[in-house]
């Protein structure tokens, strides 16, 4: 072999290494995080939280003390305490947590209740086409179709993991919609207004994909 | 006396490694505030600080291919095409059987230069994914912020080497006078890269010293 088909072999080669870790570098992390001692998970890409908080700092709310309104096209809005919406309904589920931004969380555990339990408590109205979640951390919002929002595992959660839902994940109340980006999982929700036409959501608003659906290219 | 100089890289060649050098660790102090959750949470605005490093991106890869533009694009190639050669002596040095005779580079300095323009790739490369992805989920791969995070670990790690071999350890550190000025001092050229003075002594001095090899 010539000396020169040396160094051009390392650098394609490192080249088309990389390319394929365009499509399989999380496989490679996420089993590495598996085996790896827990302490260091913030450290490995692409198979944990990260927190992405769009204000200067994020929103302190004790559990106590929020106030959750529910208005619009409804029957029967008002302001709910997290109690209050405890009373409501309170489901579990297991889902995997997706972010555009290219990591994915499995197995995240909820707590929570589903907007399917909480819009028939309220009355949503015929032409409530809408569900709009506005953040305490302005200018955070973001809209789901009514139709979205009834599917089963869509919730308003204040438990993650077996512990109440933190501030970083946006306790004590946030919105998990497993089946879409994150970006469409509000965090600190303290209002949500039923409305005819679903408005666009903050990172809609810069650019992100209307289309949130979880692709096949999570191995979803 | 001034010391004998040899001139070891060019104004372009600079100019390539002072743009990516200053690029790389501008994005590295937006991309480490985005990636550990303490820092995001601390500094917040994450719209923000994402524009700054998505707009240092825009800066590195225009001035990279305006200094490849408009620089001395025979001087890039041929350096290229040293780094890329990986002859018997380089690969000696690299079995630890020293001291062998190297060229302009060493075997380690030519192995950090193709890591590092590969890296450049995959680094915007992916980067372009990231921004595309969020934009139309068609280009949102799986790998994509695993690969450009996985890059940045194995990146500072090349950097800390690289900073420590050009500013501290006291044989290679005089080689820093040739990225800033384009210089080296002749005498520790012929200590350190014996085979790039011969040659450019050869080609300085077309005139053989002796007969024996003139074409008949």
């Amino acid at each position: 072999m010539d000396d020169r088909a040396i160094g051009r072999g390392a650098f394609l080669g490192l080249v088309g290494t990389g390319v394929l870790g365009l499509f399989f570098a999380r496989d490679l992390t996420s089993a590495a995080r598996r085996v790896l001692p827990s302490q260091v998970d913030g450290f490995v890409p692409g198979s944990n939280w990260r927190i992405y908080t769009v204000a200067a700092s994020m929103p302190k709310i004790a559990a106590d003390d929020l106030r959750v309104t529910v208005d619009g096209l409804v029957d029967r809005p008002g302001t709910f305490t997290l109690a209050d919406l405890q009373q409501v309904g309170s489901t579990a589920q297991v889902s995997d947590f997706h972010c555009v931004t290219g990591w994915t969380v499995e197995d995240v555990r909820w707590v929570g209740v589903t907007l399917r339990d909480l819009l028939g408590h309220v009355g949503a109205q015929p032409g409530a086409k809408a569900v709009r979640f506005i953040s305490a951390e302005k200018p955070y919002e973001d809209s789901l179709t009514r139709d979205q929002a009834m599917l089963g595992d869509v919730m308003l959660a204040w438990q993650m993991d077996g512990a109440p839902l933190a501030r970083e994940h946006g306790g004590p109340l946030r919105l998990v919609m497993p089946a879409m980006y994150g970006y469409k999982s509000v965090k600190w929700v303290t209002h949500i207004r039923l409305e005819s036409t679903p408005q666009p959501g903050f990172w809609e608003r810069n650019g992100y994909d209307a289309d949130a659906w979880v692709g096949r290219s999570n191995g979803a | 006396m001034e010391p004998e100089r040899i001139l070891r890289f060019t104004r372009t060649e600079r100019a390539l490694h002072w743009v990516h050098a200053v690029s790389f660790f501008a994005m590295l102090a937006t991309g480490i505030v985005m990636f550990f959750s303490t820092l995001a949470e601390a500094i917040g605005r994450r719209p923000l600080v994402k524009d700054v490093h998505l707009l240092t991106a825009v800066v590195w890869v225009v001035a990279l291919a305006g200094v490849i533009g408009f620089g001395n694009r025979a001087a890039l190639r041929r350096t290229w095409a040293e780094v890329e050669s990986i002859d018997a002596d380089d690969r000696a040095w690299l079995a630890f059987r020293r001291p062998v005779a190297q060229g302009r580079f060493n075997a380690g300095q030519k192995i950090n230069t193709i890591v590092t323009v590969a890296f450049a790739l995959l680094f915007a490369l992916s980067g372009l994914f990231l921004w595309l992805g969020e934009r139309n989920h068609a280009f949102r791969f799986d790998g994509t912020g695993a690969l450009h995070d996985l890059l940045t670990f194995a990146s500072v790690v090349l950097v800390v080497g690289h900073l420590y071999l050009a500013l501290i350890h006291p044989s290679t550190r005089h080689a820093m006078r040739g990225m800033t000025s384009g210089q080296v001092d002749l005498e520790w050229a012929q200590r350190h890269h014996p085979k790039w003075v011969a040659q450019v002594e050869r080609a300085a001095d077309p005139l053989p010293t002796s007969g024996s090899d003139q074409p008949g």
